[in-house]
């Protein structure tokens, strides 16, 4: 516990570290000026949102290799916490492009693909909660996330084909190529804080996930053992009645 | 016994069942029309608008209709339990998604069969001359909806409001091949028809990747 404190803190001190220099220590951009400083966080988020997807993606393979159950937490844990961090991409996203593009969004390969994974895990969660039996939802959901991993490249692929084909009006707010090395230093800063939340949330995430199927293994000895002494009392009371 | 003969014997045992009461067919191609008539309101469609649309809405009313038609195929083995038997017959897994695989692609082409005359001559399309290419793209379209669309209606067969959720775990993925086969139906209805190789091979790309996963996870799909 004390551990877990401190660790928390330390990435609470880092993330704060992160957020003053993307801040007050990255220099200004020539042309987006202020605007330009979420991009720390909308590429650190971007990260954090792949490196969940694979340990999810990762953990569904692991538990239908293994069938233990400790890899469906991971699993979850990993397809939530990329669900969140993918929120925040795609929130901050729009953000930025308002004042850069001209436009909130635009049907771009990237930020369609993007669109389509977020649909595609929420799909994931929504079917864990639709699916009752435990051992059904975790080699059920297991198969959808690989379906699913396999998908995301080959949606990007077709939006990437079919976009080329048809040329773009609004593509301005490409990263020039090369930054200035503050810039990337800030900007590794931001991925590696970034990076260890993501971790840091994955874990807690993990643990619950396992306190949650201890519980609920608990629960239902209990209801099944409940059920049994109901049962004796009642055929006790008949028998009683009967005589 | 082999997997291909049980999966003839499966596909057989579909087909047998579904020509019964052909109900599952007629409302498919029913469902699907009322969808092409729909977006006729919603779209006005003159000749040139309707080859810039036709594709991607007679695309469109395919993947609503095959998400809504494929959820039986696994769910009407839960009533009685039908599944299990199934299972403990001595055939491979996979020969039973085969056989459901196939014989929910024979009934999708059915009434792509049926559609696509019907959809050509509301929309003032014409098929002459195209009608061979049209059908390898049609093939290979919806060879990749009825595979990923069989296996995610097993998973579906096992969830409350299942006709809620196989649509939505189902279409999001079709996406790329949404795009493939509207892109290929739509270079075949341009002035100049031709076949787009490079979203042929897409198609043909995505049918082979989600087969072979299908093929290697079938196991954890049908296990108790």
């Amino acid at each position: 516990m004390k551990g877990r404190i401190i660790i928390t803190a330390l990435v609470a001190l880092l993330i704060f570290c992160a957020g003053y220099t993307a801040l007050f220590v990255a220099p200004d951009e020539a042309t987006m000026h202020a605007i330009q400083r979420i991009f720390y966080f909308h590429v650190a988020s971007w990260n954090a949102m792949f490196c969940a997807f694979f340990v999810a993606f990762y953990a569904s393979v692991a538990y239908l290799v293994t069938g233990r159950r400790k890899w469906d937490a991971l699993g979850v844990s990993g397809v939530e916490v990329g669900v969140m961090c993918c929120t925040i991409g795609l929130i901050t996203g729009p953000l930025w492009a308002r004042p850069v593009w001209g436009i909130w969004w635009t049907w771009d390969a990237k930020l369609t693909s993007t669109f389509i994974l977020w649909l595609l895990f929420i799909a994931y969660l929504l079917l864990r909660g639709l699916v009752e039996d435990p051992e059904k939802k975790a080699s059920l959901s297991a198969v959808f996330a690989i379906f699913a991993s396999l998908d995301i490249p080959l949606v990007y692929l077709a939006n990437r084909l079919w976009r080329t084909q048809h040329p773009q009006p609004v593509i301005a707010g490409g990263q020039g190529s090369g930054l200035d090395p503050t810039m990337s230093k800030v900007l590794l800063l931001c991925l590696f804080a970034i990076f260890c939340v993501m971790i840091l949330v994955l874990v807690d995430r993990y643990r619950l996930e396992l306190l949650r199927n201890e519980a609920a293994e608990f629960r239902y000895e209990i209801e099944s053992r409940g059920l049994d002494a109901a049962d004796d009392a009642a055929t006790a009371a008949l028998q009683k009645g009967g005589q | 016994m082999t997997t291909a003969k049980s999966a003839a014997i499966i596909l057989a045992k579909e087909l047998r069942l579904e020509f019964r009461t052909r109900e599952l067919l007629t409302a498919t191609v029913i469902f699907a029309l009322v969808v092409v008539v729909l977006f006729s309101f919603a779209f006005d469609p003159t000749a040139a608008e309707s080859r810039r649309y036709g594709p991607g809405l007679l695309w469109i009313a395919f993947l609503f209709a095959g998400s809504l038609m494929l959820n039986p195929s696994f769910a009407r083995e839960q009533n009685n339990e039908t599944l299990d038997a199934l299972r403990m017959a001595p055939i491979p897994g996979f020969a039973i998604l085969l056989g459901k695989i196939l014989a929910n692609f024979i009934f999708m082409s059915l009434a792509e069969l049926v559609l696509v005359p019907v959809f050509a001559v509301l929309y003032n399309l014409s098929l002459a001359g195209i009608v061979w290419r049209l059908i390898l793209v049609l093939v290979l379209g919806t060879l990749g909806l009825t595979v990923t669309g069989t296996v995610f209606s097993a998973i579906s067969a096992h969830a409350r409001m299942r006709e809620l959720l196989l649509p939505l775990l189902l279409l999001p993925l079709l996406t790329p091949l949404l795009i493939a086969a509207v892109e290929s139906t739509a270079s075949l209805f341009a002035e100049q028809p031709a076949l787009d190789r490079t979203w042929l091979a897409f198609l043909t790309g995505f049918d082979i990747v989600f087969l072979t996963a299908s093929w290697l996870l079938c196991d954890h799909l049908l296990e108790e």
